[in-house]
């Protein structure tokens, strides 16, 4: 791929993402009217339902209307048992299953419709061959991901009735409708399948866009459906203090955390299905013998890493966002995600992030390799991997050690005396600010490995950009260090928003610097695709392997939080299990989960070949 | 198939190291049960064990301090609210339907934006809706019989006349005193207990500890009020003593402690004269 062709693929892949972004805001504005239209949020409507239960006595007086009933108050034996059957673990690892597979089959179809758009722009074949190969590594997926909601669903109605049954009440018209929108998500995602080679053309490329797009608006709102279901559970709404079901389904489905986990799953989805097609290109890339091969799966790798490592960058900030408003909403639910036993989750979510973090930009750096020109930068690594290092080390430091008394009597007390000013949140964030900063830049250097500027100002642009990464690196530090130690407790979060700011506007400006500096740039090496050591493939894989495990245990705690309750505040869990675990017993959950999610993932990888293997069994059929 | 088992090697090492790490690496703390529902006896209650009762509804369950207090100030101070309440009563700004204290104390727990006291408002707002919960729903769940503790608690703490009467009839349900808070953990049951996990003794002469790096705590009731004891306790930077360094003890202890457990050491230190 030479150097004028990415930049015309980078805009043409920036319009196409654009286009995307903009038809999945559109839609989520469109939910309100579009709930209108099907009578979720209709008043009159709302109206007939809060009298149903009143009507079922028939229609005798007002006055003899029936109040709609609330959340059952559940005994240890409204949870049916099966001898040899743990009944939370099985929902907890079906359910999780579900999330993963879906996960991932929610994102392949918006990456691979973005990478057919950017194809149609640039008429470059590769990429429409690529996104062929990315949605029929998907396609296997599909079913096992019904399959194991179904699954799931029946270890609910099994396991626990009462609050499957309760749900059910409250979200009866969303749970329909999500029912119907899976016909239009797979007649959509077969006709894109099966139609990807018919559909071709300068009017019929356009109609098979366009199906990719009803594809993605159906899989993106059965998304939202089903986080609505979740999220009431942890910020019920459209009920009253009993539990009863006021009618208005909207209210229901738009409660506090709705949007939050909308857009941070959104996210995250994007990030992990990128990192499962590496996985499964740096599978194919290492089993490959011929050459061509190994550069078209070196690329499909790259293009994968790419696709996932743009997305992490702005996932530390939806998580914050998340946890900010998880706090907003009730303090002492924020609390418990903080603090407590769950404090200790995040120190295994920082080596956790850690890995995702260094291993997509060690990828980065053995991708050099793949042109002479990046000789030039090899000194740069260095510093970025010793700030990489620094950074996650200053993640990994906790607050609070857990030590014995002569411990204590030993530190002069809970925290060390130079490392516990780095354990509180401030230096986290700017660790983490710092972090994506030089993934960004790690990025920046990449991009210019096989080029050289051919304008006139490149010197000077060059010299833009450092400062500009020196006054955000200076900036960030003065945000965490002012709030961090300077401040009252309740304002040392407040540097978190312009911390964010600070990185993102840094980040897009250099990127728009760089791509005007490097517009008709001159290549002086050319990239030759295949040429990258097999462990390189290893980082994709760990980055696979740590977002499918992290997600499990980001699963936990948000879940965990609820604690001895299924729908906070309003239905308690009255079941055996209703205790919160150790993090080792949900680590161990977590890893059986991530083994099951491997295999069937390896699955799905050798199923989505073996169709192009074909046998001529000598003297079997008839001549 | 030699590139496969080298995947599916790396795949489980990698499983097996985050499992590892999670499982010995990192403190393994087991969680307190749910707490248990019980039935508190209201009958054979004083005025003075109803106003207690609520003190410790105020203190704990309610989790009214965890904004209430004079550290964080995210809530208004209440301890003179029985005072303060009839002009509120009277601001233009009053939205709500009570008219009298005690009423305007009950509508401030189950409806609180009735009045919100200026700057305490929700953000963006212009102070007119309150960030404070109705206790009676959610995950505090205040019986009416709570409620009414805690306004009998609010009154006599602000020297204003109890007129809160105990409710009769049928026994609330009302959570345990040995509850747990925020993250499930247990409150400690004595200040001796929440004194030796939280490691004092490491740093201070107290509870039979010989700390040396700051203060010795033997007689410290003799010579500071428990105003005092709490803001050290609170904000250990308010007040350094002789002799010593700031920035020694970990100011969050305000977050550590439940409102309950801060009483009952500010209440131990008190007594050592």
């Amino acid at each position: 791929m030479n150097g004028p062709r990415r930049s015309r693929t980078a805009r043409g892949g920036l319009r196409a993402g654009l286009l995307l972004l903009s038809a999945l805001m559109a839609l989520l504005l469109a939910l309100p009217a579009l709930s209108g239209a099907l009578g979720l949020a209709n008043p009159a409507l709302a109206g007939e339902a809060s009298s149903a239960a009143s009507e079922v006595v028939g229609n005798a007086s007002a006055a003899t209307a029936t109040p709609a009933p609330g959340a059952p108050k559940t005994t240890l034996a409204d949870y049916p048992r099966i001898r040899g059957v743990n009944s939370r673990v099985l929902v907890w690892l079906v359910a999780q299953l579900h999330l993963w597979f879906a996960a991932f089959v929610l994102a392949v179809p918006i990456f691979v419709f973005i990478i057919e758009a950017i194809g149609m722009k640039t008429r470059d074949k590769r990429y429409d061959e690529m996104a062929y190969e990315f949605i029929k590594v998907s396609i296997t997926a599909y079913s096992l991901t019904a399959i194991l909601g179904g699954l799931l669903l029946f270890s609910l109605l099994v396991f626990y009735p009462q609050l499957t049954a309760y749900l059910t009440r409250v979200f009866k018209e969303s749970m329909f409708y999500y029912a119907l929108l899976f016909f239009i998500e797979s007649a959509a995602l077969y006709l894109y399948y099966y139609g990807w080679h018919w559909l071709q053309g300068p009017f019929a490329k356009w109609v098979h866009l366009t199906i990719g797009l009803v594809l993605n608006a159906a899989g993106t709102t059965l998304m939202f459906l089903a986080n609505a279901w979740v999220t009431f559970m942890m910020s019920p709404a459209g009920v009253d203090s009993a539990g009863a079901y006021l009618g208005d389904p909207w209210a229901a489905i738009h409660n506090y955390l709705w949007n939050p986990i909308n857009l941070h799953r959104f996210i995250a989805n994007i990030a992990y299905g990128g990192s499962i097609v590496g996985a499964y290109a740096a599978f194919r890339f290492l089993t490959a013998t011929r050459a061509e091969d190994k550069a078209h799966y070196d690329w499909m790798g790259y293009t994968a890493n790419f696709i996932a490592i743009a997305a992490l960058l702005p996932l530390p900030f939806a998580g914050y966002y998340l946890a900010a408003e998880i706090y907003a909403y009730s303090q002492q639910m924020g609390i418990t995600l903080m603090g407590g036993i769950f404090a200790w989750l995040f120190i295994i979510q920082a080596v956790l992030i850690g890995t995702l973090f260094l291993s997509a930009n060690y990828y980065l750096w053995c991708g050099m390799g793949r042109s002479e020109g990046a000789a030039r930068y090899n000194r740069f690594i260095k510093y970025i991997v010793i700030v990489l290092v620094g950074a996650f080390l200053v993640w990994f430091t906790p607050h609070t050690l857990v030590l014995t008394n002569e411990e204590l009597k030993a530190l002069g007390g809970p925290y060390h005396t130079y490392l516990g000013p780095l354990g509180i949140m401030p230096a986290k964030n700017t660790a983490v600010n710092i972090m994506i900063l030089f993934t960004a830049l790690s990025f920046l250097i990449y991009r210019r490995a096989n080029r050289v500027p051919t304008v006139s100002w490149a010197a000077r642009g060059n010299a833009i950009q450092v400062a500009l990464y020196g006054a955000g690196i200076l900036n960030i530090f003065f945000l965490g260090i002012y709030h961090g130690y300077f401040t009252n407790t309740v304002y040392k979060v407040a540097s978190s928003i312009p911390q964010v700011m600070t990185t993102l506007i840094v980040i897009a400006a250099s990127l728009v610097i760089d791509a005007f500096i490097y517009r008709r740039a001159r290549e002086i090496a050319p990239l030759r695709w295949g040429r990258i050591p097999d462990r390189a493939q290893y980082a994709l894989f760990l980055l696979a392997i740590a977002f499918t495990w992290l997600m499990g245990l980001m699963g936990y705690i948000r879940s965990g939080i609820r604690q001895h309750w299924h729908v906070v505040g309003i239905m308690r869990d009255n079941s055996a299990d209703a205790i919160t675990p150790t993090l080792g017993f949900a680590a161990n959950v977590v890893s059986a989960g991530t083994i099951l999610f491997m295999a069937l993932v390896i699955f799905v990888f050798w199923l989505s070949e073996l169709g192009a293997r074909k046998v001529q069994p000598a003297g079997y059929w008839q001549e | 198939m030699r590139q496969f088992f080298s995947v599916v090697a790396f795949t489980l090492l990698t499983i097996g190291f985050f499992a590892g790490f999670s499982n010995f690496g990192i403190p393994q703390i087991e969680p307190a049960p749910p707490p248990k529902e019980e039935k508190i006896a209201l009958g054979a209650m004083t005025m003075e064990d109803f106003i207690a009762l609520g003190e410790r509804i105020f203190k704990g369950k309610g989790t009214c301090t965890l904004c209430h207090n004079p550290v964080g100030g995210r809530a208004p101070l209440l301890d003179q609210i029985g005072k303060v309440a009839a002009k509120r009563l009277a601001d233009p700004r009053y939205k709500g339907e009570a008219r009298d204290v005690e009423g305007y104390l009950h509508e401030s727990l189950v409806k609180p934006s009735a009045y919100v006291v200026k700057g305490f408002g929700k953000k963006g707002t212009g102070d007119t809706v309150s960030p404070m919960p109705d206790v009676s729903g959610g995950s505090i769940g205040l019986s009416e019989a709570e409620i009414a503790a805690v306004i009998a608690y609010l009154q006599s703490a602000s020297g204003v006349e109890v007129t809160v009467e105990i409710p009769a009839g049928a026994e609330p349900a009302a959570k345990a005193e040995k509850e747990t808070a925020g993250e499930g953990r247990p409150l400690y049951a004595s200040a001796e207990e929440a004194m030796r996990e939280l490691g004092c003794g490491a740093c201070h002469k107290v509870a039979g500890e010989q700390g040396e790096v700051g203060p010795d705590l033997t007689h410290i009731g003799a010579k500071r009020d428990r105003a005092y004891l709490r803001r050290a306790i609170l904000d250990p930077n308010a007040d350094i003593a002789e002799g010593f360094e700031p920035d020694q003890m970990p100011p969050d202890y305000g977050e550590q402690l439940y409102a309950k457990e801060l009483e009952m050491i500010v209440d131990y230190l008190a007594g050592l004269k």
